[in-house]
């Protein structure tokens, strides 16, 4: 049975292989479609809707959506990129993101969707909201300031058992992610290194380490976000 | 007490699907789920302390913190407001010392706002200590906390009497009234239950079952309106150990109770309708998930299962069928809109949090545990022993082209006869209103919250898939009611309260569109405000789910048919205005140094 299939987004064909998400198959493809809660080798849950495109003129996530054989997908368009531009746009003024003040600033994926999407002042106001920072557990300081709710942390920091370390507070407009009371005192410091990597923004810092690389030299200073997949 | 909650957890299995159950139970025994629970749900469940709590804090119900010996959830959706809520609430503060959102210093009180509890025939209503409580009045009020404190038991505070019909049986002995105003196809008594099963089901084939279905052209009645007999064919030709067919009792939109009436009078058409299903189908498990508000109902929709086990129209072999197997479970939700949302119910029936999944897959051919599952409304499953018995033909000549068959509306609000009303697809809103002795009306909220605000250049339109579809919330507002301040801000509330906050767009942009919609009722608007809203609104069409997709509604649909109500609010002549104020943002920093700024205008 042929494992091949085609499809096409913004005219260009690409060929995938049957299962994989649009997002996989695109970036396999030399496609970059902007993503910011999903992540590699774990389920994805369409919670950012960066990735939102459109399929036969309805709106879908590529994280989430399967390829199918001859789907008509636009995605580098006009009206797609600037409700990818004001999704980026309500993430900024719904937390209190500084970034001159920030240690991930320059591996920051907000930071870097912001600049690629050339977000100036957000056209939503500001709510500045009164957000706790969690600095209980010896290895990290879990920042609600600067947290987007991804569950990248929730997904991929467990332990042996299969016990979250992360997990999600209360619900709407009052939901966090918290860290594990228990768990955050037993972190050991390659846990917290991780959990730090696979936070896309600030909400997640190492203890006692910082600024090991300058600001101007790192991941997304050097080149934008998504100039490694687009061809 | 740790004997009888690691009791409660081995009752279940200790199986962490179960834990809607299992923190219910915890509750009742223990009045609240305490650190000690949930260390022990930790220890024997296999998940840590804050995934505990991540489900606790998902429902309105559960609480980690001590509440009251008595409980009083007093509902908060609009009409509740319209109809006194407010002199209920003072009472209530009063009378049992203690402030809405809390619980009294004695520990004897707590005091709790909830979303609409589908009462909304007979406001101002509560829920104590389980128990439904309607049309309150403040002397009322006071006579309920005297008894309470008085230490009579709840059950014997119903000096109404019982709301008639089977509310009056012992197993349910409730005050809530049915108003049953108009009875069609589904209300009317012709039809002797469990007649389909007894009869129809050992000589006709699944298909053949699902082929009357499909000809009535039934579609949903939740409000997605999805044809019911495509729906059980993709349930049927997935592939799975198991099948399931769950019904969605959990009408949670405000300003709808027609499942709570349905269920109190006619559940024996909703479970034949979920066994028919299930003989379709091919499902085994069977699941009812009743909304925690709905809990006086659940003793007595047992005792009907009970029966039904014991006619062996549940379990093994069913009504001598070699091989259908079916049995059916209730499932109690816990308190969140979100949960009518047929994913965000399947999450939630594996003890989860009510999140919506990602579509697709779908969930007839991924949903409960993975099984393909067929979720239905109350009133579509309760709608099929009749079109078995009596044809696709008769249910066809009733309604329209698009919409065949009837529609139950819950009609509330500013109208003489507030109720249950059946009637076919197609009737005008003009004749609706009639119907329910809507006198000088200003405008409907169609479909609840997420559908349509209209006013009098569409009362000609008609309830119709075609043109105003609903899943039956049907609210009224006179010419005396302000619109913005009293109706839209209590929609917006609503959205943002039971959102799930699980995706950027609906836990975000509900509250961004409230800022800037109180920017205009605090009389700072200006014309491009007006502009914003509808432009932001767009953003929410990516949400997830229908809750999302539809949170502006209110917003939207007010500024298409009532835009003078927002020109009206805005500063005349006036271009630009941020919003900010600056007096009072600087209160409290000179509140700090004890000194006035100059303030200059900008």
């Amino acid at each position: 049975m042929n494992n091949t299939i085609k499809f096409k987004i913004d005219g260009k064909e690409i060929v995938a292989e049957m299962g994989k998400t649009i997002v996989e198959a695109a970036k396999e493809n030399g496609v970059y479609i902007p993503t910011l809660c999903n992540f590699p080798g774990v389920p994805p849950k369409g919670g950012c809707r960066m990735c939102t495109i459109k399929i036969n003129g309805r709106f879908m996530t590529s994280c989430t959506t399967p390829a199918a054989a001859g789907m008509e997908i636009e995605s580098d368009t006009a009206e797609i990129n600037d409700l990818r531009k004001s999704i980026i746009e309500l993430l900024f003024v719904s937390g209190n993101h500084f970034c001159p003040a920030c240690e991930k600033s320059g591996n920051c994926e907000l930071q870097a969707l912001a600049y690629k999407y050339q977000m100036m002042v957000p056209k939503f106001p500001y709510s500045f909201p009164l957000k706790e920072v969690d600095a209980s557990s010896p290895k990290i300081i879990k920042d609600q300031n600067r947290c987007v709710l991804c569950q990248r942390c929730m997904k991929t920091i467990k332990t042996e058992d299969g016990e979250r370390y992360f997990a999600f507070e209360n619900r709407g407009d009052k939901l966090e992610v918290i860290l594990d009371p228990e768990l955050g005192q037993k972190m050991t410091d390659e846990i917290a290194k991780l959990a730090m990597d696979n936070c896309p923004v600030g909400s997640i810092i190492q203890k006692e380490v910082g600024f090991v690389e300058p600001i101007g030299t790192r991941k997304y200073d050097k080149e934008p976000i998504g100039t490694d997949i687009d061809v | 007490m740790k004997e009888k909650i690691l009791e409660i957890i081995s009752n279940y299995n200790k199986d962490k699907t179960r834990l809607m159950d299992i923190l219910h139970d915890i509750q009742s025994v223990a009045g609240y789920v305490d650190d000690e629970s949930i260390e022990l749900l930790h220890q024997e469940l296999g998940i840590s302390t804050s995934q505990v709590r991540e489900v606790i804090s998902f429902y309105h119900f559960y609480s980690n913190e001590p509440l009251g010996k008595v409980n009083i959830y007093l509902n908060d959706s609009v009409t509740a407001e319209m109809h006194g809520r407010e002199a209920i609430l003072e009472t209530f503060e009063k009378e049992c010392n203690v402030k809405e959102g809390s619980v009294s210093e004695d520990g004897e009180f707590g005091l709790f706002h909830t979303s609409c509890i589908g009462m909304n025939d007979q406001e101002p209503a509560a829920i104590i200590n389980g128990k439904m409580f309607t049309r309150l009045t403040p002397y009322r009020v006071k006579e309920i906390v005297k008894d309470l404190k008085g230490g009579k038991d709840i059950k014997e505070l119903i000096y109404e009497g019982d709301g008639g019909g089977r509310n009056a049986l012992p197993e349910i002995h409730s005050m809530v009234c049915n108003n049953i105003r108009r009875r069609g196809a589904l209300l009317t008594h012709d039809y002797t239950p469990f007649e389909v099963t007894k009869t129809v089901l050992s000589n006709t084939s699944p298909d053949e079952i699902i082929d009357v279905v499909e000809t009535s052209n039934i579609r949903g009645r939740g409000g997605a309106g999805f044809p019911t007999g495509m729906k059980w064919k993709f349930g049927r030709k997935a592939k799975g150990d198991h099948h399931v067919i769950i019904c969605n009792a959990d009408e949670g939109e405000p300003g709808t109770f027609k499942d709570r009436v349905i269920l109190t009078e006619f559940p024996e058409l909703v479970f034949e309708g979920m066994v028919i299903g299930a003989y379709a189908v091919g499902a085994d498990i069977g699941l009812l998930y009743l909304r925690y508000e709905y809990k006086y109902l659940l003793n007595y929709l047992n005792k009907v299962l009970d029966d039904m086990r014991s006619n062996n129209l549940l379990g093994k072999n069913i009504n001598g069928i070699d091989g259908f197997n079916f049995d059916i479970r209730i499932q109690l939700g816990a308190g969140a809109y979100i949960c009518g949302e047929e994913s965000a119910l399947i999450e939630s029936l594996e003890g989860k949090r009510g999140e919506p999944r990602d579509k697709p897959p779908f969930p007839v051919e991924k949903g409960y545990l993975n099984y393909p599952t067929v979720v239905n409304n109350v009133e579509t499953l309760a709608l099929i022993p009749k079109i078995l018995t009596k044809g696709s033909d008769w249910f066809l000549s009733l309604g329209n082209k698009a919409s065949s068959g009837t529609k139950i509306l819950s009609i509330s609000g500013d109208c003489n006869y507030p109720g249950i009303y059946e009637v076919e697809w197609g009737t005008s809103i003009k004749d609706i209103l009639d119907m329910c002795g809507a006198l000088d009306v200003q405008a409907i909220q169609v479909a609840g919250p997420s559908g349509a605000l209209i006013g009098e250049k569409d009362f000609g339109r008609t309830i119709s898939y075609t043109d105003l579809p609903t899943g039956g919330s049907m609210i009224v507002f006179g010419k005396e009611r302000n619109i913005l301040t009293d109706v839209v801000m209590n929609f917006i509330n609503f959205f943002i309260e039971e959102s799930c906050g699980s995706c950027s767009t609906c836990r975000n942009m509900t509250t961004v569109l409230k800022e800037r919609f109180t920017k205009i009722l605090d009389g700072k608007g200006v014309p491009s405000d007006i502009d914003d809203l509808l432009n932001w609104s767009e953003l929410l069409k990516v949400s997830r789910c229908g809750l999302g997709q539809t949170a502006a509604n209110p917003i939207t649909s007010s500024i298409t048919n009532f835009r003078h109500l927002y020109e009206n609010l805005l500063q005349k002549n006036v271009e630009f205005d941020t919003g900010f104020d600056l007096e009072e943002s600087v209160k409290a920093s000179c509140a700090a140094v004890g000194r006035q700024p100059i303030l200059h205008n900008m």
